[in-house]
């Protein structure tokens, strides 16, 4: 058993059983923290298969950000999560079957799918270049417009994210600075002849 | 032994089918439900680098990119409308979402 083939088989292992704690975890914490890592341990079977762009990515982007997100949520939102998960239970039959019957259909056609004869590969990886340059190649000249259209949706998220979450609160006092720069001498500032002995009523 | 497709589409089968047992299971947590979504993109993902690195094709991987850029944009957005939700009600279980009654 060479080298590859054992990690292959430990980073496959690590994914799968992380993946059954996100699942069946009690704590939604724990779960994010399994996500975490059944992200990083598929980089590695990402890095196996040769997709180091992706695998890089998959830490930067997933764990370093969106799980990052999500563990900021949960521990936001002040919710009791023993009471959600009551149901669980319940639904172990009806979940276990749909499982096992996704997983034998998904078996029974990777048993036995093929290629198609004529299908042509429409980027051929180049046998000289680094995987990130191929991608780079490909991905600012063949998909430059997908590459595009992903900017948008993920500027649509952001901004969708900041409409969402921003909300005003009526009693918190606010900086306007139109009213402060037409203020004059007269509106700010008042002269009393304040009599001996007595003083100023305040109002 | 050579590690090949199939076992990369296995370990991908098995995710994705962990991934929809976590949705029926813990179908009141809407965050578990949001993860076990990010569990089945990743199943694809990794079915979609086996598939780029046994044809020598470059499309999987940059079709995975893209994966990863709806995946983050739906993680972002679905958990505003979270804590916006939570912001509102003071829960999150999922039976208590039904004020558009649709």
């Amino acid at each position: 058993m060479s080298v590859a083939t054992a990690f292959f088989y430990l980073f496959s292992f690590v994914t799968i059983a992380s993946s059954a704690m996100v699942i069946t975890g009690r704590n939604p914490v724990h779960s994010v923290l399994f996500l975490i890592v059944a992200f990083v341990s598929s980089a590695g079977l990402f890095l196996l298969a040769g997709a180091e762009f992706l695998a890089m990515l998959l830490v930067v982007v997933y764990v370093g950000a969106v799980m990052v997100l999500f563990l900021f949520v949960v521990m936001m939102l002040d919710v009791d999560f023993a009471e959600l998960q009551k149901s669980a239970k319940r639904y172990l039959p009806l979940g276990g079957l749909v499982a096992l019957v996704v997983l034998a259909e998904l078996a029974l056609v990777v048993g036995s799918w093929t290629v198609a004869p004529q299908a042509v590969l429409s980027t051929p990886t180049p046998g000289n270049l680094s995987n990130t340059a191929a991608l780079g190649q490909v991905l600012y000249t063949q998909y430059v417009y997908l590459f595009q259209a992903a900017g948008f949706v993920l500027l649509t998220a952001m901004i969708g994210a900041i409409v969402l979450t921003l909300h005003h609160r009526p009693n918190v006092k606010r900086q306007d600075i139109s009213a402060q720069n037409a203020r004059t001498r007269a509106s700010a500032i008042e002269n009393k002849q304040v009599p001996s002995r007595t003083g100023v009523p305040v109002p | 032994m050579v590690i090949g497709l199939e076992h990369y589409l296995i370990v991908g089968a098995i995710v994705f089918t962990l991934g929809m047992a976590g949705i029926i299971l813990n179908r009141k947590n809407v965050i578990i439900i949001m993860m076990s979504i990010e569990l089945i993109l990743l199943a694809v993902n990794i079915n979609l680098v086996a598939f780029s690195a046994q044809l020598h094709d470059l499309t999987g991987q940059i079709f995975g990119l893209f994966i990863l850029t709806v995946a983050a944009a739906e993680a972002a957005i679905g958990l505003a409308i979270l804590v916006t939700y939570f912001r509102n009600r003071r829960t999150i279980a999922v039976e208590d979402i039904n004020m558009m009654k649709g």
